[in-house]
């Protein structure tokens, strides 16, 4: 990363938002097949991932709003997630749309203006497939996780009769079959998305910003700050999170979701602080630090606006990298039953609730499970591509 | 018979930008006890074409185009079984590489790294194995051998980092040492010393040197004979007088010129302009033609074979310069 | 290495003063689980008193600490044990456990790091990176359910060749077994708990070695080695190897933590009396002392194997020297 690489104004790139600009695809047909299909013009030319991405996104939502019209023109009167899941499917639709025709339209040279690290970074990343496989699943998950209200087939904590509908196996009516409550496991795995996306994406929020801060900080700073930060980075890092966490949720009795949230981000933060430490250690050295020092710059002014900026990239990896970690601690909290409080659907909670049944009903276990690893493994892929894609040792 | 014959040898790689000709169609031949410079820039194939002798090319990437031949006292070694090419290895060739920080294992202490081919090669037990290191390490100048044997890598100095390599490599008392770069990576004064230690433990063993160097000083001082290689290819042969003293390449004359002699401090050097092109595309014609001073017309429409200079004689020359039909053309200014 | 042991005393320090004010800043009374309608307020102010709950926090901080100075984490309140008695009775449970863990995990990441490393891009390589991928992205106690699942429950079922326990550490007639029969019951009762904790975390190690050997064997000396003729395994256990596993020890350090909360799950699904039982049930309970003894010696777990990393760093790497 250079001085001159960062351009602020590429910070808006769609990171799958570039690719090989060939004319096939382009001109009035390009426009006109979007206007059908969004994304099939990218997919022509080569850009499968943004294509690919557009078209099963859009699909997708066009197949909820054609089927579940009726919930959909309910929803704009019902409560709150169903007034988002409409107002998503709508939203959803015509950004792909104009995304793709816009795209379409656009002449090949405007696009790539920028050749600075994130616009190089973003090609790598799209050259990556199974990376780019990885972020599809991870939008999928989002898109599930906001139209939920639409399209799950039960409501997650109503119980059919639990005289003929108790642990019903997969298929049918149900299916990936009911709990030992009688409630539809494939509804309640949708809700539980919103549950995980929701804790991961907040915590990581919560523990990227204290972690950036204060290694940013320390590290700029150097000398007893950053021993003491150091010293209590290395203190939190030598517990079992996990006991940590429990005793928190357990002793304060906190099993809001916002409570889950705050715990689960102000113990997530010492990682991102070792790394934001290690880069800003090397980045104080650099011509451009010194040169904005030689300036009179303020201090808050420096770490803020070109400490801060040059540390990005790895950030973003490790909190990619941090959101399928979380989902798997929150996973693990509803599973000893610290977590959310029943009967909101968690995907660790309804894995502990099939632990008694489990020679019974096998599949109230395994596809919450089998969600979380989904979920965590697409985050993962994600977040090893953004590595692979900011490294420029593996750049060519 | 020569003790290394190396025929028509193309060593290609497999990249992202393309295949790389890194060695594409060297010849040459060694005989025993000879010492043969091999002069170039970086990027000229010269380490390839060495580590391509001893099978270490990392395949993939790397390959070793079907039609090449390194015959080494008599034995095709594109064919040999790996376990035979093994027992060569350290045995019969021996090698030497650049860098002697990085070319030494940093967690075995050297003892260990120079016994573990008195082991493998010669049989030895532990304890004579030890005895014969010590004696080893002794001969190649190390003060103190006793010690040192239990030293590490990171406790030594690059040069005798290189005297411990040197060592390693003579255990086995090898009929070739292939010397890549020796003394680059050392400082000047070192250099030297590095060098009469090569120089002189080859005439106490009688083996062959390949001496790899893009140092037309050293060479002078060490070699019987010098092969200049150029974008993969050899582009002039001679014995160490004649190129020298007569350089018939340009690349070659290049290289001279760029060479400080002693007492013309006054002179320029004059560097030969330009860098190695890559080996993803060699131009078309002659490989050096765009760095050539002399280049015409005839250097960019075919690629000039390796031409003997005086018929029947063992100096070559890869440049339509020495073509029979260009000796009428007069180029003036041409420096001799 | 003294220094560093030395070093490491404020640390468990701190991480005491953590544990310590977490647990008693928390809002509920512990005197309250004892509480009937038969009660009088003097009665629970007496239990309290007992407890030591009277006291301001300050004051029981300094006890605590003073107490811990002399090797006494005080009496569980439920149990009315020393809570050190307790510990010694179930953390032998919980080393046997993750030591069997973490030994199978570096054994198995390391070996199919080499592997994934010698053979890159390999279908080996691809697929072993795949797997690992979702082994490394699951939660410990859903593999361990799934475990239990297959090979304790659907094995049981149908009667499969080989069939593991899928709870307890030993079984109902233990006591009447012969010796060798003892050592295999211990065994089988182990399988299940070990390998899911152990596969997570060799999941994790296998893509650090990966990518630490092929590091390592672009480096000059491997290429030296073999150019002295020493055979191709010769050329990655002994000369490649070792270098690569510097880095790889650093994990050892880094998973502890890891491991540890791994053990909580483990330990409550397969019903194994250790530690991590031990913690979760204190915590519901309220057992001040118990929590704060169990987490506390987790932590000083964690320190130790931070040590150990430490010296294993020592021996492997020359470079290093501690005095």
């Amino acid at each position: 990363m250079t001085d001159a690489g960062f351009e602020t104004s590429d910070l808006r790139v769609d990171p799958t938002g570039s690719g090989p600009n060939r004319s096939v695809g382009r001109g009035r047909g390009g426009v006109v097949l979007s206007a059908i299909l969004p994304g099939v013009p990218q997919l022509l030319v080569g850009r499968w991932g943004v294509g690919g991405l557009g078209l099963i996104v859009w699909t997708a939502l066009l197949a909820v709003l054609l089927t579940r019209w009726t919930r959909f023109a309910a929803g704009w009167g019902g409560p709150l997630d169903h007034q988002i899941a409409s107002l998503t499917v709508v939203a959803g639709l015509l950004g792909v749309w104009g995304w793709s025709m816009f795209d379409v339209s656009r002449p090949a040279e405007v696009k790539r203006t920028g050749v600075g690290q994130w616009s190089l970074a973003a090609k790598a990343f799209e050259k990556n497939r199974i990376a780019v496989l990885g972020l599809i699943v991870v939008v999928c998950v989002y898109l599930i996780a906001l139209v939920t209200p639409l399209v799950t087939p039960h409501d997650p904590a109503t119980q059919a009769s639990l005289v003929t509908a108790r642990l019903v196996p997969p298929g049918g009516e149900f299916p990936l079959g009911t709990d030992h409550l009688a409630r539809d496991v494939f509804s309640r795995i949708m809700y539980g998305a919103r549950i995980s996306l929701s804790i991961g994406f907040v915590a990581v929020g919560i523990s990227v910003t204290i972690g950036t801060l204060l290694g940013a900080v320390s590290g700029y700073l150097g000398g007893w700050v950053d021993t003491v930060v150091m010293r209590f980075v290395d203190m939190v890092i030598s517990f079992p999170r996990l006991v940590l966490l429990i005793t928190i949720v357990a002793l304060f009795d906190s099993n809001s979701i916002f409570m889950i949230m705050a715990v689960l981000g102000f113990t997530q933060w010492p990682g991102t602080t070792r790394i934001v430490r290690g880069e800003v250690l090397s980045l104080r050295e650099r011509e451009f630090i010194e040169a904005a020092r030689a300036l009179g710059f303020s201090r808050s002014r420096i770490i803020l606006r070109h400490v801060i900026p040059n540390v990005l990239a790895p950030v973003i990896v490790a909190s990619t990298l941090g959101i399928g970690n979380v989902i798997v601690l929150e996973a693990g909290l509803s599973f000893l039953g610290m977590g959310l409080q029943p009967p909101t659907p968690s995907w660790g909670s309804m894995v502990a609730d099939g632990r008694d049944h489990l020679l019974a009903a096998w599949w109230i276990s395994t596809f919450p499970g089998l969600a979380i690893v989904l979920t965590v493994v697409a985050f993962n892929l994600v977040g090893d591509g953004l590595r692979d894609a900011f490294d420029p040792r593996l750049r060519t | 018979m020569p003790l290394l014959e190396v025929t028509d040898l193309r060593t290609y790689f497999t990249t992202d930008a393309g295949v790389a000709r890194a060695v594409d169609g060297v010849s040459l031949q060694l005989e025993a006890g000879e010492t043969l410079g091999i002069v170039g820039e970086s990027g000229c194939g010269k380490t390839v074409m060495a580590l391509s002798i001893l099978g270490l090319i990392p395949s993939p990437p790397g390959e070793i185009v079907a039609g090449s031949s390194i015959r080494f006292n008599g034995e095709e070694l594109l064919e040999v079984k790996p376990a035979r090419l093994r027992e060569i290895r350290g045995n019969e060739i021996s090698m030497i590489f650049q860098e002697p920080m990085t070319s030494l294992n940093p967690v075995l202490t050297v003892g260990h790294q120079i016994e573990e081919v008195l082991r493998l090669h010669r049989g030895l037990k532990r304890r004579e194995a030890r005895a014969a290191g010590v004696a080893l390490l002794a001969e190649v100048g190390i003060s103190e051998p006793d010690q040192r044997y239990d030293s590490y890598p990171h406790q030594m100095s690059g040069g005798m980092l290189q005297r411990i390599m040197i060592a390693i490599a003579l255990s086995c008392e090898p009929r070739l040492l292939i010397a890549d770069e020796p003394t680059t990576a050392l400082d000047v004064t070192i250099q030297a010393q590095i060098l009469d230690l090569l120089v002189s433990l080859q005439q106490k063993h009688g083996m062959a040197l390949l001496l790899i160097t893009h140092d037309l000083g050293v060479v002078a001082e060490v070699c019987d004979r010098v092969v200049v290689m150029y974008g993969g290819q050899v582009v002039e042969t001679g014995t160490t007088e004649e190129i020298l003293s007569h350089p018939k390449h340009p690349y070659t004359q290049g290289l001279l010129a760029s060479l400080p002699g002693i007492g013309d401090r006054d002179v320029r050097l004059n560097p030969i302009p330009g860098t190695v092109p890559s080996a993803v595309d060699w131009p078309e014609g002659c490989r050096f033609r765009d760095r050539c001073s002399f280049a015409w017309e005839r250097c960019a429409e075919s690629e000039p074979d390796l031409l003997p200079v005086v018929a029947g004689a063992s100096r070559s020359a890869r440049c339509w310069l020495v073509h029979p039909d260009e000796s009428s053309i007069d180029r003036a200014g041409k420096p001799t | 290495m003294v220094r560093r042991l030395l070093g490491a005393i404020p640390l468990v320090l701190g991480i005491a003063t953590i544990i310590f004010f977490v647990v008693n800043l928390a809002p509920g009374d512990p005197a309250l689980r004892f509480l009937n309608p038969n009660m009088t307020p003097e009665v629970l102010e007496q239990i309290r008193v007992n407890m030591g709950l009277d006291q301001p926090v300050h004051i029981r901080y300094v006890r605590w600490i003073g107490a811990l100075a002399r090797g006494d984490l005080g009496f569980s309140f439920t149990s009315n044990r020393p809570v050190l008695d307790i510990i010694k009775e179930l953390l032998p449970n919980t080393l046997v456990l993750s030591a069997t863990a973490i030994g199978v995990a570096f054994l198995l990441g390391i070996l199919l790091g080499i592997v994934q490393a010698v053979r890159q891009y390999s279908l080996l390589d691809s697929v072993a990176s795949i797997v690992g991928l979702f082994f490394y992205s699951m939660p410990s106690f859903w593999l361990a359910l799934m475990m239990v699942l297959v090979f304790g429950l659907f094995a049981y079922q149908g009667q499969w060749f080989i069939q593991f326990p899928p709870s307890g550490m030993q079984s109902v007639d233990y006591a009447f077994l012969s010796p060798m029969a003892k050592v295999q019951d211990r065994l089988m009762h182990l399988a299940l708990p070990a390998t899911s904790l152990a596969l997570v975390l060799a999941a994790g190690i296998a893509r650090y070695t990966r990518s630490s050997m092929l590091e390592v064997i672009r480096q000059d000396f491997v290429r030296t080695a073999r150019a002295k003729g020493l055979s191709e395994p010769v050329v990655i256990f002994k000369h490649a190897l070792r270098n690569a596993l510097i880095p790889v020890i650093t994990l050892l350090g880094l998973y502890l933590p890891f491991l540890f909360s791994g053990t909580v799950f483990i330990e409550s699904v397969f019903a194994w009396p250790g530690m991590g039982k031990l913690v979760v049930d204190s915590i519901l309970e309220r057992d001040y002392p118990v929590i704060m003894g169990g987490t506390l010696i987790f932590a000083m777990m964690v320190v130790v194997g931070n040590l150990v990393a430490d010296v294993l760093y020592a021996v492997v790497d020359p470079r290093i020297r501690y005095d």
